[in-house]
């Protein structure tokens, strides 16, 4: 167990590795001249020069890339061209807005995918099922950005004009100073990124508990005389538990990252906006810390998966 | 000849004499199955037809606009505003309205049809080929060519997509070349990993041996014995794969870094319609209607195919 | 090691086409703990000497496990040797790059045990058959399909099935289309890895005819694998037992069922069944204990000992040498330290 952990451990730092030299060569060789950028139009030659030598970007392209490297890994990100704050500092100030986003998120989609799936995989073939699944296809089917504007569309901005704010078009109130602001705040971000995510979870826990329904040894719960609901939850939908739970740490990953159409639609000030906005300003420090953030997310995700799926099922071996 | 094993023979032979070449003994094989059941699904008929007409009117999207005499890009100043320079509605000149400078929406979304398709189709066709290629060769060649290439695979399956593409387009600016590059360099991996999956199985079977022991070499096992027994989930995964890159160049010309304007794609007209939305619901309804049909229809017909391949699957079970 | 180098029974005066020197075949197995320096190995095939005569069919038998399949690929050279010789036809082929195997391919064909696993379900009959033309370019067109149409015949299949697919086609159909395949370009050689042990007992019958009548037709020779002894006595000339990746016993066809020599051919041979049902209640079934033992780790001395209802304290410590029998002519060796006498076999 602790050997298959390390080799993935070992296997994640290389990906961050590959990353982080992806980013500095991307952004480091890109063609476009920050230090000209960020002095202006109207900028003397020699302001230019003294910029680039504040930045460290007249130094040998290596030594740029070790420093940096150095750096990342000491979770110094350098600081931001555009405010002079510490990327950290910029990343910490917007996470809790993205972390409460992803989570809200995510336990709705996960009730309500792995529910939906339950009931449509009992009855195969009835309305409900049918009906499930084509809700199911439909909101997979349907781009988050267009939703989350749906959603801000007519349930704020139609509710707003008939004089009921329900729920508020855009902006964050943090959970510290009120709860109940925090989730109405949240409430439809929560629902676009759940309903888009959720159908993923509806197709694979109905495949994979039919699956499992046919086997011989569901028959065998039955004869013993379980009741129905005992064999569907015990052995049923234990047999969806492994891929909902490898989906769930990707999507997670993946999404605490920046859930960026989300946080964008909805004004959200989180990572996904962030990043959105540095890629305008064109500021290199925080888009590579944000590059390499999200990566890291999505690599820890993928090992914690890994990891749960070795003890979920024992057949997999620890290789 | 035939004389030779008539004691022994099953009731299939044919009645001594000439052998006539005949292509009318066709054999139904897994394709014709497959082809016949779906032929069938009135969901596999009704989202094809769907996909064709989208796919018409994307073809012929310049005479379409020639006839109707409207530009993709032309503005009409004049009856496309009203006096208060708002976006006029659905008329007989305007099929589905007037955009917030007076373009025709319909014909924009016809044009956006083309940008949508192209994306899709072009960006998992490559994703297909590449993922196929790099999975067949993981998984037939095995030992260090294998481990090579599905660490590879695993690298980008754990990159995070919108992320990365959002930033690489950034750096290289944005463009109709980078949407399908960037989808296309981000989908292969899961291809190839399907494919690897299913190669390790079928390169077991004795018809790769018996391949083998007739002095068959690697490229032929791998794209004449191997290559037609994968075909089937690839071609299921494309078809899914579609729909996917669809709502992925749309987010990105959402968010502004897709395909610029003033080409029209559903994304950026999106984009463009969200603050009208009050005054010109249908400057958001038909462009985002396009959308969602063409991606479930994708998705039905996928789901339809991969039934059709195989019956047990999840519809009919 | 202490078998013999050589086929203890090399008959000068046949012409010998194929030879196998000391083939042995280990695989590496594959466990979880790959840190433990000696890494195990399957010995599938274990120093096995061998003289197949021209025109002639030799019947390799054993049980599951006992490396006949193993010993098939490695005469095709579908497997590399772990070491020994492959000669065919004078030449030895044990070293021979794919490349340099290539025109052996031509002269060396193997018939396969699954008649579905062997053919390739998305590809079209005729296709298949041809595919030995098409990969040493023989005949092109027309005259391929003719050559394809012939061979169709030749196995008795109707020749206007070439477009259709492995599936609409019966065990028995799908064997003979193997067999077309294999016969396609005149081997001289012919493995034929349990040919109908998948098929039903009515159709055994056929194909091991179709076999037989076509061995006198085109002259061929085969090395035909069984797992039991009833299915090779028409068949073969020549009968090799195999246990645990060595050969036991081998003898003329004749002479086995009539004198076994090992006592584990002579269970074998209790378990063929006869049938005349006075004989077969008269006759007494020699029981084997026991599974086969493991062959990550063979037995000590003779292989066959913990089985073996004879065994005494040498034959778990040396190990026996396939050797002749005292004034025998006909070429009837054997592997055992206490070899059954004429009377005592299992008839």
């Amino acid at each position: 167990m602790l050997r298959f952990l390390a080799r993935r451990i070992t296997f994640g730092v290389i990906v961050m590795w590959i990353v982080a030299t992806v980013v500095f060569v991307l952004y480091f060789l890109a063609p476009n001249d920050v230090a000209r950028t960020l002095a202006g139009r109207e900028a003397s030659p020699s302001t230019v020069e003294a910029i680039r030598h504040n930045l460290g970007l007249n130094r040998p392209l290596l030594t740029q890339y070790g420093s940096f490297l150095w750096k990342a890994l000491h979770g110094n990100l350098g600081y931001s061209y555009i405010n002079s704050v510490s990327v950290v500092t910029l990343i910490a100030q917007r996470i809790w807005v993205t972390i409460s986003l992803v989570a809200g998120g995510a336990a709705i989609w996960l009730v309500l995918g792995v529910g939906a799936g339950v009931v449509s995989a009992i009855r195969p073939r009835s309305f409900a099922d049918r009906a499930t699944t084509g809700l199911a296809l439909f909101f997979y089917s349907m781009p988050t950005f267009l939703l989350g504007e749906a959603f801000l569309l007519l349930l704020f901005f139609e509710l707003h004009l008939a004089g009921l704010n329900w729920f508020p078009g855009s902006g964050y109130v943090s959970l510290a100073q009120s709860v109940g602001g925090w989730a109405r705040h949240l409430i439809l971000p929560w629902l676009t990124i759940a309903l888009v995510t959720a159908a993923t979870y509806t197709r694979l826990t109905r495949t994979s508990m039919l699956e499992v329904m046919g086997e011989d040894y569901i028959r065998t719960a039955r004869a013993k005389g379980l009741t129905e609901r005992r064999v569907t939850l015990r052995h049923g939908l234990r047999a969806a538990l492994t891929p909902v739970v490898t989906q769930f740490g990707i999507d997670v990953g993946t999404l605490l990252g920046g859930a960026i159409v989300t946080e964008n639609v909805f004004g959200l000030p989180g990572l996904g906006q962030l990043i959105i906005t540095s890629i305008l300003d064109q500021d290199l420090p925080t888009i590579i810390g944000l590059v390499l953030l999200a990566s890291a997310f999505v690599v820890v995700a993928n090992i914690v998966v890994d990891f749960l799926y070795a003890v979920l099922d024992p057949r997999v071996r620890l290789t | 000849m035939s004389q030779l094993a008539a004691e022994l023979l099953e009731p299939i032979t044919p009645p001594s004499g000439q052998v006539v070449a005949s292509e009318a003994i066709q054999g139904r094989g897994p394709w014709q199955l497959a082809w016949a059941r779906l032929r069938r699904d009135k969901v596999a008929i009704g989202s094809s037809l769907v996909i064709a007409v989208i796919a018409l009117a994307a073809i012929f999207a310049p005479l379409i606009a020639r006839l109707i005499g409207h530009g993709p890009d032309t503005q009409f100043q004049s009856t496309g505003l009203s006096p208060q320079g708002i976006p006029v509605g659905p008329s007989t000149s305007f099929f589905f309205g007037t955009d917030d400078l007076g373009r025709d929406v319909f014909i924009r979304v016809i044009y956006g049809a083309r940008i949508s398709l192209l994306v899709g189709v072009i960006a998992s066709g490559m994703a297909i080929i590449v993922g196929v290629v790099v999975g067949l060769a993981a998984g037939y060649l095995g030992r260090a060519a294998d481990t090579v290439l599905s660490r590879l695979m695993d690298v980008i399956l754990s990159l995070p997509f919108l992320v990365f593409a959002i930033a690489l387009v950034s750096v290289v600016g944005p463009s109709l070349t980078i949407t399908v590059a960037v989808i296309a360099f981000f989908s292969w991996a899961s291809v190839g990993r399907i494919v690897r999956g299913q190669v390790l199985s079928i390169k077991e079977k004795e018809f790769v041996e018996a391949a083998r022991s007739l002095g068959a070499g690697d490229l032929r096992i791998m794209f004449v014995e191997i290559l037609p027994n994968v075909l089937a989930p690839t071609i299921v995964y494309a078809t899914l794969l579609i729909p996917l890159a669809i709502v992925f160049e749309a987010t990105l010309s959402f968010l502004g870094i897709g395909v610029i304007p003033p080409t029209p794609t559903w994304g950026n007209m999106l984009s463009e319609a969200m603050p009208f939305y009050r005054v010109a619901w249908w400057f958001v309804a038909f462009p985002g209607l396009a959308l969602v049909v063409t991606t479930v229809a994708f998705n039905l017909l996928g789901d339809s195919i991969r039934d059709a391949f195989d019956p047990r699957g999840s519809r009919s079970s | 090691m202490t078998a013999e180098l050589r086929d203890p029974s090399p008959r000068t005066d046949e012409d010998v086409l194929l030879r196998l020197e000391e083939v042995v075949k280990y695989f590496p197995v594959t466990s979880a703990k790959v840190f433990r320096g000696k890494r195990d190995h399957v010995h599938a095939v274990d120093g096995v000497s061998l003289d197949v005569a021209r025109g002639k069919t030799i019947a390799l038998v054993g049980e599951t496990g006992c490396g006949k399949s193993t010993l098939a690929r490695c005469i095709t050279r579908l497997y590399d040797l772990t070491s020994g010789k492959v000669v065919f036809d004078g030449e030895d082929i044990s070293n021979h790059s794919r490349r340099r195997l290539r025109p052996y391919r031509r002269k060396m064909q193997m018939i396969f045990q699954d008649p579905y696993g062997s053919l390739n379900p998305r590809r079209r009959v005729g296709s298949i058959i041809a595919d030995a033309f098409t990969i040493h370019g023989v005949a092109e067109g027309e005259e391929r399909k003719a050559k394809v149409q012939e061979l169709m015949e030749l196995v008795g299949l109707n020749p206007e099935h070439f477009n259709r697919f492995p599936a609409e086609f019966s065990g028995g159909q799908r064997q003979r289309i193997g067999i077309a395949r294999a016969l396609a370009l005149h081997p001289q050689l012919v493995v034929c890895d349990e040919p109908v042990s998948a098929l039903d007992v009515s159709i055994q019958a056929q194909v091991i005819n179709l076999l037989a009548d076509l061995q006198d037709e085109l002259g061929l020779t085969y090395v035909f694998i069984a797992h039991d002894l009833s299915v090779v006595r028409h068949v073969s000339d020549r009968i090799a037992v195999m246990y645990l990746g060595r050969i036991v016993e081998i003898a003329d066809t004749d002479d086995l069922y009539a004198r076994p020599r090992h006592p584990y051919t002579n269970a074998l041979l209790s378990a063929v069944p006869v049938p005349d049902p006075d004989v077969a209640s008269r006759r007494e079934r020699v029981l084997l204990v026991g599974d086969v033992p493991s062959p990550i780790h063979p037995p000590t001395g003779c292989r066959f000992h913990p089985r073996c209802p004879r065994a005494q304290e040498v034959c778990a410590v040396e190990d026996p040498v396939l050797s002749l029998q005292q004034g025998d002519r006909t070429g009837h060796a054997v592997a055992c330290h206490f070899p059954l006498t004429d009377g005592e076999a299992h008839a």
